[in-house]
């Protein structure tokens, strides 16, 4: 599977080379093609949004880079490493994050063990058969992270008994563990009240500066105040790329999108 | 259920020492077990107690798969086998033709080694497949083993196994005799439970557990699910073989028949009748077998009916257990608590979820 890798490729590594490159990327489902060709560049610590109406392929298009399914052609670098054909946890090792759109959490866990788990799981004590100590590095990580998304009054709070908000702020809190270089956020303000949508907007704007993301999202308020770039894509296929404002203003978007979804 | 247990600071409460934080439950159950030997007889103590307590390390091997990872294994019965075949091979026994005569602490963990690689590769095996198909693959791989050991005379000594399997003598001790064997199958059962009480709260058994419930997620956070099931297999297949070792001690003796389908499926038998969502279960659902399969002829007899049916009463046992509660014992004592605590306003329990 791992090809042998040239110099200027693991030079290419290292700095120059764009966080997530896709080149010619298809999914085909039988007949139906849900990724038609899509090429995306994104910059280390670019913030892209990704646009597009319902079937507009955007969740399959994670599903292929995180590997939740393998894409049927096509290639994908991540900081210039080919990535196509690794199972899902040798890419989220490499430093790929997601949050889906229907929260996956363990529900019987507390908000601490949950972004806990998310720590083991990208570090070495992954097989550890010792429970973690009082000064454990990664219970230390789990508890920054708590902090990170507003969560700290809810610590030891069982998941179940978190509201729809708070759980999506730990999905955020579980995509940021382990020190992520880049994460895929999957509408991550679905179904938020206005008040939490301003918080997320605050989580998201406050993420170090080299983290870059592409976010699914809606509503475009909130992917054009967390955003620096927009896709926008169309039946499997990329439609529109360009500055948040221009997006907003092409004719074709606006009927398309603004005139087709929302009004 | 708390992974990182320090509530200190929060609530000023006052840091409990090691011992006040052991239940009051394991204090009793711990003096009675220990005292035992001052009144119990000798077939108590060696009969009763020493094969519930083997049996119910070889059915946690089990319980660890099942109940943590959601791997049904048949094929722990096997591994079980496998380790008494290795310490009767390696070690010494009766059948001087074949037993290499090594010393104990050379066989044994040698004995060890081969059963966590047979169960390593049974579960390599068996992680492909799912639910039923798990149990089909292992219950294949049990009827395999079984056949192979009866045909095999130049390794297994076929359909007589091997006899004179004894325990070393250890510090002057006889370790079969009733008290030693009942103190050494103590230890290594109580060691087998707490070694798999402290590993579900460790990162591997919380992962495992993570596996069970969640797998893509598990994936997405970094876990490979696979390295994990399979890991997991070798361990519980290290229980098992400890299980196994002590099983061919007690009855001196190992054979095609130890590790044949029916013994492979008493293991079920005894992990369901227990529960599978605790440690404990293994050893209450042990106990409860071996009391049946000791006393059920004898009841039979009094009752004027044929004693060979004592198989019926253990299957009627289990059919009652499993049909009022598909936890086993655990699932019973749960529920009682549970309508105990009952709040009769709402009719709900007090502390359930």
């Amino acid at each position: 599977m791992n090809a042998p890798v040239s110099v200027s490729e693991r030079l290419n590594a290292t700095g120059t080379a764009n966080a997530l490159e896709l080149r010619g990327v298809s999914k085909l489902f039988g007949a139906l093609a849900a990724l038609q060709d899509i090429n995306i560049s994104v910059k280390p610590g670019e913030r892209r949004a990704v646009l597009g109406s319902n079937g507009a392929g955007k969740t399959t298009l994670f599903n292929c880079i995180t590997g939740d399914f393998l894409a049927t052609s096509g290639s994908i670098r991540f900081f210039g490493e080919d990535i196509s054909a690794f199972p899902p946890h040798e890419r989220i090792r490499r430093g790929l994050r997601r949050t889906y759109q229907i929260s996956l959490l363990f529900t019987g866990l507390s908000v601490r063990d949950n972004i806990y788990l998310s720590c083991v799981g990208v570090s070495r004590s992954r097989f550890s058969f010792l429970r973690p100590r009082r000064n454990d590095a990664l219970v230390a990580a789990a508890d920054n992270l708590v902090d990170m998304v507003h969560l700290s009054d809810e610590r030891d709070t069982i998941v179940s008994n978190l509201s729809y908000g708070q759980q999506r702020q730990l999905e955020i809190a579980v995509a940021l563990a382990g020190a992520p270089r880049f994460i895929l956020f999957d509408e991550p303000a679905a179904g938020l009240s206005p008040t939490e949508r301003r918080e997320l907007v605050e989580i998201l704007n406050g993420l170090p500066g080299h983290m870059g993301y592409i976010i699914i999202e809606h509503d475009m308020d909130v992917a054009l105040r967390v955003a620096e770039s927009v896709t926008m894509m169309h039946n499997g296929q990329i439609f529109k790329e360009g500055k948040p404002a221009e997006i907003e203003e092409d004719p074709e978007v606006q009927a398309l999108y603004l005139g087709g979804v929302d009004g | 259920m708390a992974v990182i247990e320090d509530k200190i600071g929060a609530v000023a409460i006052e840091p409990k020492t090691w011992f006040e934080r052991i239940p009051a439950a394991y204090w009793l159950v711990g003096f009675v077990l220990l005292v035992m030997p001052t009144f119990a007889s000798n077939f108590v103590l060696f009969q009763i107690f020493g094969w519930t307590f083997i049996l119910g390390i070889i059915a946690l091997s089990l319980m660890f798969l099942g109940g943590y990872g959601g791997m049904v294994s048949m094929a722990q019965m096997t591994i079980a086998g496998c380790a008494g075949y290795m310490i009767a091979i390696f070690g010494s026994s009766a059948i001087t033709g074949i037993s290499m005569g090594w010393p104990w602490f050379v066989a044994i963990p040698f004995a060890l080694i081969i059963a966590v690689l047979l169960g390593t590769l049974i579960g390599w095996l068996a992680v492909r497949t799912e639910g039923i198909y798990t149990i089909m693959i292992t219950l294949a791989i049990a009827a395999a083993f079984f056949y192979f050991t009866r045909q095999n005379y130049v390794i297994f000594n076929g359909f007589s196994g091997f006899n004179g399997v004894l325990p070393p003598q250890l510090f002057g001790v006889d370790w079969r005799g009733p008290i030693a064997f009942y103190y050494l199958t103590l230890f290594w059962a109580a060691l087998c439970y707490f070694a798999v009480l402290y590993i579900s709260r460790a990162p591997f058994g919380l992962a495992l557990q993570g596996v069970r419930d969640n797998q893509r997620r598990m994936s997405a956070l970094g876990y490979n699910a696979t390295a994990h099931r399979v890991a997991a297999y070798a361990f519980a297949a290290l229980l098992a073989g400890i299980g196994g070792i002590l099983l061919t001690w007690q009855s001196a003796q190992i054979s095609p028949g130890t590790a044949g389908i029916g013994p492979a499926i008493d293991i079920l038998v005894v992990a369901v009748i227990g529960g599978m969502r605790h440690p404990i279960g293994a050893f209450i659902g042990a106990f409860i077998y071996v009391i049946l399969k000791t006393f059920a002829l004898d009841a039979l007899v009094a009752l004027g009916l044929s004693g060979e049916r004592f198989q019926l009463l253990i299957g009627l046992g289990f059919l009652v257990i499993v049909f009022w509660s598909p936890d086993g014992i655990l699932g019973l004592w749960e529920k009682w608590k549970e309508s105990r605590n009952k709040d009769p306003l709402v009719d709900r329990g007090g502390d359930a979820p």
